[in-house]
């Protein structure tokens, strides 16, 4: 684990508040932050590991334990509500049952006028997102039903 | 000779496969062997027209939208390249009135610029801001802004020139500038459209602030799911050299808190802590940012800033109604037929908005219900549709403008289920530093759930906990939900009488 992180801290070495940048960047290696890494985290900005704990747990982008295989995240929030995000959401709960996907509900992805909206993985957003067109996209994906 | 053609890179432009065009565009073009150059710029705000393409031609910018990967042959084969005649073609897209009935200020050059291109910012007119305030003592700048009668655009509209003045007037050696680009509000994404697409009006806004306060470190916090908000940041800051002289900028990543858009939960997240709100005073004005004075504006309050300094106050000022001057960018969004972003001049009502722009529901049936301001905005009905835009008017009936979210809602909306979806965002979203706030919250789904039941008895004390939480909140987080659950109760009792849904089970409910 040390090996993994030690180039991260170096990174970040001197910089104020430097703890949200480290766990993004471990997150962003390893897909979550891994238990272990938590005093190491805490020793090297010389916080306690409660502290650590403490801001990996308050965030909800933060995890704790290692995704599936892809991350789909679903647009929950009042603008997508008022297109049929209810609707979308128990169909791809249903849809993803058993495979592996973390599913997860995200409060806004900011494209409020052609929701609903989802975001896959880190930076693929799709747009008018149907029951119809999830499947497709959990299809291309090569999620198995 | 090389054509230029624009492809927006804007989240909204990619969410609607806009990278899927230009790669079919770049691949057509080589296979018929012309040189194109493609310029990824922001998105104009007509979401329904995208992916919008426009092709640099004798006659102007010439628009096609909105553009599948499948029309792209086609769209060759009819020479749109020379700006010819096809069934997508949309012509000059600033003759729509969509955007011809617009007064842009902050978002100008959203759209029209190369956000990765500091060499056209310059060229559209940008930089002049910058260099005015270079020749101003920190007071006159200060002046300028106050004279605007500019006020925070992340919704609290606090006037910035008094926030500016603040700390200019403080002796620390170390201040700092700080941008809330934690843009949570649901019905939301001006600031996302801005610093995709014209980032550097960001960055001018912060640096001339720091002259007016005499700050040289800035920081932008932008949220997590915003990652092509922030790779446009990134991206402008290498390439700004030293544009900006001695002011230094720095990104920061949010983590998905959404009470970290208020203002003090956001510099403790800055500083590595848990986004648990501040007790005020002191005023991060005063103590901010690692114990100093601090700056902290909305993106679209910096991105104000460069044309004030430019074209002087009285221009700014002279828009708008009241005591709300200039423009705000409004953001068309829900169950709306032409979405997007509309930015005017304070003064017009809700319904030209909703109408006028908006065009009416997308589903087509009537709308029923408006989300003003964000989730902790009010439910505006159709009898308040003529509400005057202006800070002081929503005041008066109850509501906010807050950072110029609208969300439309037609009439399959159950106006108890969004009132109760208000009280379980704040369960969800509370920082939990204050009772009303993090109890209150929990207490009033509950509350809603037994109303919705049959239990229409327990009206008073949903009251009653809305009493509570306004009154001894915190911050806005718990302050500002019942203006959704009361303005629910108030315009839509109707939704509230009837047997509705069976009361959940233990543990069930809160998601």
């Amino acid at each position: 684990m040390n090996t993994k992180l030690q180039p991260i801290f170096d990174t970040h070495k001197g910089k104020d508040g430097a703890l949200l940048p480290i766990l993004h960047d471990i997150q962003h290696a390893l897909g979550y932050v891994p238990e272990e890494a938590v005093p190491l985290i805490a020793k090297q900005l010389n916080l306690s590991r409660a502290e650590v704990h403490g801001v990996i747990t308050y965030y909800h982008h933060f995890r704790q334990t290692p995704p599936g295989k892809h991350v789909v995240q679903l647009c929950c929030a009042e603008a997508c509500q008022a297109n049929g995000s209810e609707a979308l959401a128990a169909h791809a709960a249903k849809r993803l049952q058993g495979a592996d996907v973390t599913l997860e509900p995200v409060y806004c992805l900011g494209l409020c006028s052609i929701g609903p909206a989802v975001l896959i993985g880190e930076d693929e957003l799709h747009a008018h997102v149907t029951p119809q067109k999830f499947d497709a996209l959990m299809n291309g994906l090569g999620v198995k039903k | 000779m090389s054509i230029t053609i624009y492809i927006p890179g804007d989240a909204a432009a990619l969410a609607m496969g806009a990278d899927a065009v230009a790669d079919a565009i770049t691949a057509e073009a080589m296979q018929r062997n012309i040189k194109i150059d493609i310029v990824r710029n922001g998105s104009r705000g007509l979401f329904w027209l995208e992916p919008l393409v426009e092709v640099v031609t004798a006659q102007g910018r010439v628009a096609y939208g909105p553009v599948t990967k499948a029309d792209v042959p086609e769209l060759f084969a009819a020479k749109f390249l020379q700006g010819d005649k096809h069934a997508l073609r949309l012509g000059d897209i600033e003759t729509l009135p969509y955007l011809a009935k617009q007064q842009r200020v902050s978002l100008r050059r959203v759209g029209i610029v190369d956000p990765r291109s500091l060499s056209d910012y310059l060229a559209q007119g940008g930089g002049k801001g910058l260099a005015r305030a270079r020749k101003l003592a920190p007071a006159a700048i200060v002046q300028q802004v106050t004279d605007s009668g500019l006020r925070g655009r992340g919704g609290a509209a606090f006037p910035t020139g008094i926030k500016w003045k603040t700390v200019l007037d403080t002796t620390a050696t170390q201040k700092y500038i700080v941008c809330n680009a934690d843009e949570g509000d649901s019905g939301t994404f001006s600031d996302r459209m801005l610093m995709e697409g014209d980032p550097y009006c960001l960055l001018e806004g912060m640096a001339i602030a720091g002259l007016a306060v005499g700050a040289n470190k800035g920081y932008i916090y932008v949220r997590s799911e915003y990652p092509h908000a922030i790779a446009a940041l990134n991206a402008a800051l290498k390439d700004a050299g030293d544009w900006l002289g001695d002011f230094s900028i720095e990104v920061r990543m949010g983590a998905g808190a959404y009470v970290c858009g208020e203002e003090t939960a956001l510099l403790e997240s800055i500083e590595g802590r848990r986004g648990i709100v501040r007790s005020k005073p002191p005023l991060p004005a005063i103590s901010g940012l690692f114990g100093q004075p601090t700056v902290i504006n909305n993106v679209i309050t910096f991105a104000s800033v460069p044309d004030i300094l430019a074209q002087g106050a009285a221009f700014y000022r002279d828009l708008g109604v009241g005591r709300s001057r200039g423009t705000l960018p409004f953001q068309l969004a829900g169950n709306i037929k032409f979405g997007g972003l509309v930015e005017i001049p304070f003064g017009a009502t809700l319904r030209e908005l909703l109408y006028d722009y908006g065009g009416g529901s997308r589903s087509g049936r009537p709308l029923r219900a408006v989300q003003v301001g964000g989730p902790l905005g009010a439910y505006l009905p159709e009898s308040q549709f003529d509400t005057v835009l202006d800070y002081e008017a929503f005041a008066a009936v109850g509501a906010v403008l807050g950072h110029g979210g609208i969300v439309a809602f037609d009439d399959t909306v159950d106006m108890a289920k969004q009132a109760r979806y208000a009280m379980q965002f704040c369960a969800l979203e509370s920082c939990g530093k204050c009772t009303p706030c993090r109890i209150g919250s929990t207490r009033g789904v509950e509350v809603i759930d037994r109303i919705r039941a049959g239990a229409t008895e327990q009206i008073p004390l949903l009251r009653d906990l809305c009493d509570t939480m306004t009154y001894g909140s915190m911050c806005a987080m718990g302050g500002m939900t019942p203006y959704p659950v009361l303005s629910a109760l108030n315009h839509f009792a109707e939704d509230f009488s009837a047997v509705k849904a069976p009361l959940p089970q233990a543990g069930e409910g809160l998601g």
